[in-house]
């Protein structure tokens, strides 16, 4: 594909001498379609990493205080005078298994998920599905995987500090992540994160608002643009908050003032050096602020791949498709106000906790609006079960669980018994896990074509599915029973209270050998993956006969992406219209054909 | 119910007087949660398998009618509502609320620190003795005691062991000398995040007899997991003969001494 | 790129704005929420706190009151610089653009003294949860306005060749500045009494 050149203005006939180099066409693009790639790319190695991170914690938790295989050595390694191991002696120590977690958390959600969900998928399907050259800012694009990068990597440089890597959870609560180790590189990377995040959001919500092809109306867009506005949109109103809380909690780190910090504190026998009058609530509320948005960016970019798929392989409408935008919206706006049902056990009032209590119940309604509009969506349809369609109808079940769980949660009451118990790992891992991640299987697998003019082998891809299907099923209902035993979280040694022994002990030997498993399983992935590059079945520009305009580029599209201007004549999902030969009629497809 | 059943066998005994209360809510959400689930499902299986494609069979591109699923989302929001307004609000106003009686009530103070629950009982005098961090020594008095107080004299500091009596309501009133922590006894169905800077009470009633885990519920430090407690829930007899056992823990300091070095 | 983008200069019919100036709103917002959360901060630790100083007790109100004055008249003269621009008369916008740039390192010089005085005595941020709040706001708008700085005088020196160009787009670039620049006026206009006169 050509690269690019400076911005002029006014457009000039192409220069023959600017071959792009390697580096332009490659490394520093300015191609929505090179970054995406880089960002996705990127994403599944960061998500790689962080498997494997909680698969080490895992072994601790099935085998408390037994020495880790074949890494136990590796991690016990004292690489310098000073620094702090994860492991001793081959077992894991407690400031690791924190450390492991902390960082499990952190790089799932904001070097994993979003930048594949957003960065990744965003950035290269959404200008084509709306017939865009590319992004309204590409070097702004560019800069934001720049920025994202370094961000990661400072997380990941983290592990080789003196104190370790973060250790005070992904939700780093004050005091204790002012006081404890590892903490000043996250903040740091964070604010490389948020940054690339803003950047990124602006740059979507621009491009979906001008930059849209002739004809195509806003509810003629397909779902999965619409989720990704809202999905910018809560990026760039939600993330700022968390930035200020980094900026204050660096500052109590390194300025030794005390935003967060309560007079009176006594650590470890001795008088705190901080002055004191701070809240460590404020730091909670700034925190959840944009925590709870980030979940919906975490689940809405996935029901917007899901929706894709079902409509294009059923061979029918979606079903709802309005109540799923106005819920889409409507999600948007709640989960504004909904943060502090994280806070419940903090000691709020009851006048603030039925506050939330309330919001939290009716943000459940818009999620089964969407969840019930999917559903529906399969009735009536020819239903194709190819790799995609496997993984975006498995979403549906798994999403209803994650979602369902919420509602003990959510409310105060049972949240007593519940918070901060396995239950709640449970429940959010069946929304992100067999939910989110799901959802980013069936894009990979439905996009590829797109992407590399290739398809991904169909005997890989259902030896991919179903173990990982059952072996999801494995791994997190467990967890739900061992929160209602009163199972603890971030418990490094689960067997010393009662609720850890017996049948929770059991279970997390079931969990444990079931995440190794689908560990093994996502092999037949990997390889399907890189070999379909290069060795996958040839295909045709619109291989799953769908309706959406990306499908009307080449495949892969070229530098500006469509041959000719293209034109949108009509809604998203014209499948199998009567009257017709064809099972479908594509949006840019005119009306005389 | 049976779903109800189900689910007990599964979570810790309660042991306390508001319990069952806890304990109906999670219940009845879990029936409606199987309810929406298995609903959900029937017609999920029913369209993968009804529905999938077939040589010579196309796609029906009409919508069904949205009368059901309508009904179906108001019956689910108006359900979750009466969750909301009839079980967890009054259950959970009660809790924040509806303290017993302070003469009645034994009122224990419990110092949460990286990594043990200090419980500070006020003694025979049913005073507590003043308590200042400058007092504080981590041997010998972790709490902070005012050895001036005249007061502090008959308190009893007992470290990760809190004594209750069965049928007396405890008021607990938490506070920490370090970072959040949270006060949890599973089997009171009682959860309070402990807060620097704050000192938040709860309540409940131990009504069996037993010994029940104190667990620490919010990640406090690299032995969060085994900041553990006893909670000893013994009859009027019982606790008066162990607050007869317990020395008074404090060791007066000079006050004078910078404990800072 | 030899696509060309869109709406890059001319304004889109439905939002009746180009890409950027749109852009510059939506960071504006995202700006919004962090002085927001800042702000929001500020209030709750001063509300729960026992006893709070007066700023006018410990700050100095005059020098931050010509602090004022200048930043309003770089905001001034902001908009003379794109009106000029408007009207055609590269020599004269840019000559506002200077202007700008100058008055705002007069911010900053000023802002100099006020910490280093401060400094000099001793006063850190650590110092009490007033001075935390004092220097870490003023600090991240004074960095916004480093910011602003950069922006302006990139366009008024190297940047200007975009006037030969494609003198709309040009116009366009300080118009969105000026709008980021009138943001970060407005913070201090925030900032000014809430820290200093109450």
């Amino acid at each position: 594909m050509s690269g690019d050149h400076h911005s002029h203005g006014h457009s000039h006939a192409s220069h023959a001498q600017h071959a792009p180099g390697f580096w332009r066409s490659y490394v520093f693009s300015v191609d929505h379609k090179v970054i995406g790639v880089q960002y996705a790319v990127t994403a599944l190695v960061f998500l790689f990493i962080g498997y494997s991170l909680i698969m080490i914690m895992r072994w601790q938790l099935a085998y408390p205080g037994k020495e880790i295989p074949l890494l136990g050595e590796l991690l016990s390694k004292q690489l310098y005078s000073g620094f702090q191991n994860l492991a001793s002696g081959g077992v894991l120590l407690p400031e690791g298994y924190n450390a492991l977690g902390a960082m499990h958390g952190t790089i799932m959600v904001f070097l994993g998920i979003v930048p594949l969900a957003v960065g990744g998928f965003g950035n290269y399907v959404m200008p084509l599905q709306i017939g865009a050259p590319d992004m309204a800012f590409p070097r702004l694009n560019m800069l934001s995987y720049w920025v994202f990068l370094p961000g990661g990597l400072i997380m990941l440089a983290s592990f080789f500090l003196p104190g370790g890597a973060a250790q005070s959870g992904w939700t780093s609560y004050a005091p204790l992540a002012v006081i404890n180790f590892g903490q000043t590189a996250w903040l740091v990377g964070m604010i490389f994160l948020i940054t690339s995040s803003l950047l990124g959001s602006i740059n979507f919500i621009v491009t979906i608002a001008h930059l849209r092809a002739r004809g195509l109306s806003m509810y003629r867009l397909p779902f999965f643009v619409w989720a990704q506005l809202v999905t910018a949109f809560l990026l760039l109103l939600a993330f700022p908050p968390l930035e200020a809380a980094g900026i204050l909690q660096l500052m109590d780190r390194v300025a030794g003032t005390s935003f967060f910090m309560p007079s009176g504190l006594v650590i470890s026998g001795k008088a705190a050096e901080w002055t004191g009058g701070g809240s460590p609530l404020l730091w909670q509320h700034l925190f959840w602020f944009l925590a709870h948005p980030e979940v919906y960016v975490l689940i809405l970019p996935a029901m917007g791949i899901v929706a894709e798929v079902i409509a294009n392989n059923t061979r029918k409408p979606l079903w709802g498709y309005r109540s799923m935008v106005y819920a889409a919206v409507f999600l948007g706006f709640m989960s504004f106000i909904v943060w502090a049902h994280h806070m419940f056990m903090t000691g709020m009032s009851t006048k603030m906790s039925t506050f939330f209590q309330a919001t939290t119940m009716i943000i459940s309604i818009p999620s089964v609006i969407i969840l019930t509009a999917l559903v529906i969506s399969l009735w009536g349809g020819s239903i194709r079960f190819n790799t995609p369609m496997l993984f975006a109808t498995a979403f549906l079940p798994m999403f209803a669980i994650g979602g369902l769980t919420g509602l003990p949660l959510g409310l105060t009451t049972s949240d007593i018994h519940l918070h901060d118990t396995y239950y709640v790992i449970g429940h959010f891992h069946y929304v992100v896990a067999p939910g989110t991640i799901f959802a980013m299987f069936a894009g990979i697998y439905y996009w590829f074509p797109k992407v590399t003019g290739r398809k991904m082998s169909e005997t890989l891809g259902k030896i991919h599915f179903w173990p990982t299907f059952i072996c999801m099923n494995l791994i997190f209902f467990p967890m739900l029973i061992q929160g209602m035993g009163g199972l603890s979280r971030r418990t490094y040694d689960p067997q010393v209270y009662e609720a850890g022994q017996a049948l929770a002990a059991t279970l997390h030997k079931v969990i444990t050998h079931s995440a190794y498993l689908m560990a093994a399983f996502q092999v037949p992935f990997i390889i399907n993956f890189f070999r379909s590059i290069w060795a996958g079945e040839k295909v045709s520009q619109n291989p799953w006969h769908a309706t959406t305009l990306e499908w009307a580029a080449p495949s892969p599209p070229p530098h500006g992406n469509f041959v000719g201007e293209p034109v949108v004549y009509r809604d998203p999902y014209v499948y199998s219209p009567v009257g017709r030969s064809d099972d479908y009629l594509p949006q840019f497809v005119g009306p005389e054909v | 119910m049976l779903a109800s059943e189900l689910l007990a066998q599964w979570m810790p005994i309660n042991a306390s007087r508001h319990g069952h209360q806890v304990d109906n809510l999670i219940n009845v959400i879990h029936v409606f949660m199987a309810v929406l689930f298995v609903g959900w499902g029937i017609f999920f299986v029913y369209c993968l398998t009804r529905f999938r494609a077939r040589p010579g069979r196309r796609a029906n591109p009409e919508l069904i009618s949205a009368k059901g699923s309508k009904y179906a989302e108001i019956g689910v929001a108006v359900f979750e509502a009466v969750l909301l307004l009839g079980f967890s609000m009054p259950a959970w106003a009660a809790y924040k609320n509806d303290f017993p009686d302070k003469e009645k009530a034994l009122q224990v103070r419990v110092v949460a620190q990286q990594f043990a629950w200090n419980f500070h009982y006020p003694g025979p005098d049913g005073v507590f003795g003043k308590t200042d961090y400058k007092y504080n020594d981590e041997t010998s008095n972790p709490i902070g005691l005012d050895p001036s107080d005249p007061a502090g004299k008959d308190d009893v500091v007992s470290i990760n062991n809190l004594y209750v009596e069965k049928d007396r309501p405890v008021i607990l009133l938490l506070s920490s000398k370090d970072v959040i922590h949270c006060f949890w006894v599973p089997a009171m169905r009682v959860k309070q995040d402990v807060v620097p800077g704050m000192a938040i009470p709860i309540w409940f009633e131990p009504v069996e007899t037993g010994e029940y885990d104190i667990t620490c519920a919010q990640l406090c430090g690299n032995n969060h997991f085994k900041m553990a407690g006893r909670c000893h829930v013994v009859d009027r007899k019982g606790f008066e003969d162990w607050m007869k056992r317990q020395k008074l823990t404090v060791e007066p300091i000079d006050a004078e001494e910078d404990f800072r070095e | 790129m030899e696509m060309s983008i869109p709406y890059q200069y001319k304004a889109h019919p439905v939002t009746g704005i180009p890409n950027g100036k749109f852009a510059m709103w939506l960071f504006l917002a995202s700006e919004v929420m962090l002085f927001g959360a800042l702000f929001s901060s500020y209030v709750m630790l001063r509300y729960n706190a026992p006893e709070w100083p007066h700023g006018y007790t410990l700050l100095n109100v005059p020098l931050a009151t010509v602090n004022t004055m200048v930043l309003i008249t770089s905001s001034v003269s902001m908009v003379m610089a794109w009106a000029q621009l408007k009207m055609g008369n590269f020599a004269r916008g840019r000559m506002y653009l200077w202007v700008t740039v100058l008055l705002a390192c007069g911010f900053l010089v000023v802002k100099y003294f006020e910490y280093s005085h401060k400094f000099h005595l001793g006063i850190y941020p650590s110092k009490s949860t007033f001075y935390a709040v004092y220097f870490t706001m003023t600090g991240l708008h004074g960095l916004h306005v480093v910011g602003g700085i950069i922006a302006i005088a990139y366009l008024a020196g190297p940047g200007a060749s975009l006037w030969h160009r494609n003198p709309d787009f040009y116009a366009n670039r300080v118009e969105n500045t000026g709008l980021y620049w009138h943001f970060v006026d407005l913070v201090w206009i925030f900032l000014f009494p809430s820290l200093y006169l109450i």
